[in-house]
């Protein structure tokens, strides 16, 4: 299973690579989010600074729904589905292939966020522990929520508009938990926010399971 | 002789349309077998069926000893699809994909190399990206993905498609080879003439029923079982 995942993962990333469709397209995009709230809020600069964590983890959010549909289109070119069932892989190494990808894009993108939420918004790190431990939870909800999502409506017309609305209101938990306990870090009180980063650890690991385990029927459906 | 192919009043649903509607057909080991019909007769459909890749809904269907309908994974892995469509990806050198979907297969390294140099690709067009190919070369690509797996049973859908003279030699070539190796062949082609010179027999279709079968020339030698005698060429009306 891991063999299969690691084979999925790495072609996915190298296309990625090739196609610098995150470099380009997904990067900037999230930066001008980040910026646009800065905008929009920056004459009262105190509720900025208060928003912060809900302001990053909405961007991360409408980041990881492009990430999402580009790696689900990956999948959609022409007889790869077919191919993808011919062949020996487990469903369940190229889900974790999938989800792994998307989750190691994701975290890259998180990274810049961090760098632009510091420079625009004036906030200061702390609780650097925390910090990272929810980034990672959170990514992991979201890249295995976002992969079984994008197998889900592969194929269908209205993919595009269709993902974004099954998959925010099944990713409110995560967006909710993510902002606590980054409010808990950068509010000085690091203790207050590991019990969400806990919440937000078995999201991620009930996400992944579900998507384990749904997605060699979605390949067989879709 | 078990056949290889076995469909036997076979139905098979696209979505809730029969796309066969009671098929038969027999396939031996060695053989080839083309399958000629308009537009629309079931021809993608039942290479597609025998791959496992569409359901069998009612009839007998058994590809390599597998029952379609009740273990058509096992049947998955032991044959070779090449369709209309590529399953490459764009932004991949042609090494990359080959040897993506290569090892998706647990093809060796070995496998993969003597695909590739099979083809013709192993020169200056092995690290091009597959979408700045011509639409032959990115045929060849996909023949040798379905060359690096080695399949027992190849499945060619419209295979001369999109091949200059010498590509077709080159493929027709590789199928007598694979053939000679123990595999066998059923193909689809509009190319009638170079198809039929290929195959060993032609069975014609009709709004997904078998209308009609000949023999181009006798039934090869079983080449796995030695002992078991040379089929039957019947003729269905």
């Amino acid at each position: 299973m891991w063999r299969d995942a690691s084979l999925v993962a790495g072609r996915d990333l190298r296309i990625e690579a090739r196609s610098r469709v995150t470099v380009h397209q997904v990067g900037p995009f999230a930066l001008l989010v980040l910026v646009l709230f800065a905008f929009a809020l920056d004459p009262a600069r105190q509720i900025l600074e208060r928003a912060t964590p809900g302001l990053y983890w909405i961007t991360v959010l409408f980041s990881a729904l492009l990430a999402i549909a580009r790696s689900a289109a990956l999948d959609e070119a022409a007889g790869v589905r077919d191919a993808v069932r011919l062949s020996a892989l487990d469903p369940v190494g190229v889900f974790a292939g999938k989800a792994l990808a998307v989750a190691a894009e994701l975290l890259v993108l998180e990274a810049l966020l961090a760098v632009g939420v510091i420079i625009l918004y004036g906030a200061e790190p702390a609780g650097v522990g925390l910090l990272v431990a929810t980034c990672l939870a959170a990514t992991a909800a979201i890249a295995s929520t976002g992969t079984l999502y994008g197998a889900l409506v592969s194929g269908l017309r209205v993919r595009e508009t269709l993902l974004p609305l099954l998959l925010l209101p099944v990713l409110a938990p995560v967006l909710i938990g993510a902002t606590r306990a980054f409010e808990a870090a950068l509010g000085g009180a690091p203790a207050d926010g590991w019990p969400w980063c806990g919440l937000l650890a078995v999201f991620a690991i009930l996400y992944s399971v579900a998507g384990a385990l749904a997605y060699g029927t979605l390949l067989e459906a879709s | 002789m078990e056949p290889i192919v076995h469909l036997r009043a076979a139905v098979a649903l696209l979505g809730r349309f029969p796309a066969l509607a009671g098929i038969d057909l027999d396939v031996v080991r060695g053989e080839i077998v083309l399958l000629r019909g308009p537009n629309g007769a079931g021809k993608t459909t039942v290479l597609r069926a025998c791959a496992g890749l569409v359901p069998v809904v009612r009839g007998e269907a058994t590809v390599l000893g597998h029952d379609l309908r009740r273990d058509a994974a096992a049947v998955r892995r032991r044959v070779g699809l090449l369709g209309h469509e590529s399953a490459l990806f764009d932004e991949l050198p042609v090494v990359g994909n080959v040897t993506f979907w290569g090892r998706a297969c647990r093809a060796s390294a070995a496998d993969i190399a003597s695909a590739l140099d099979l083809v013709g690709l192993s020169g200056r067009l092995r690290d091009v990206p597959v979408g700045r190919l011509s639409a032959g070369q990115r045929r060849r690509t996909a023949l040798a993905c379905l060359l690096a797996r080695r399949p027992e049973l190849w499945l060619l859908d419209e295979p001369h498609a999109g091949l200059d003279n010498d590509a077709r030699d080159l493929l027709d070539g590789l199928v007598r080879q694979a053939v000679e190796q123990g595999a066998t062949v059923l193909m689809s082609s509009h190319e009638l003439d170079r198809a039929e010179a290929l195959a060993d027999r032609v069975v014609a279709l009709e709004a997904g029923v078998t209308a009609a079968q000949r023999a181009e020339r006798p039934a090869p030698e079983p080449t796995a079982e030695p002992s078991a005698p040379a089929p039957e060429v019947t003729h269905v009306a």
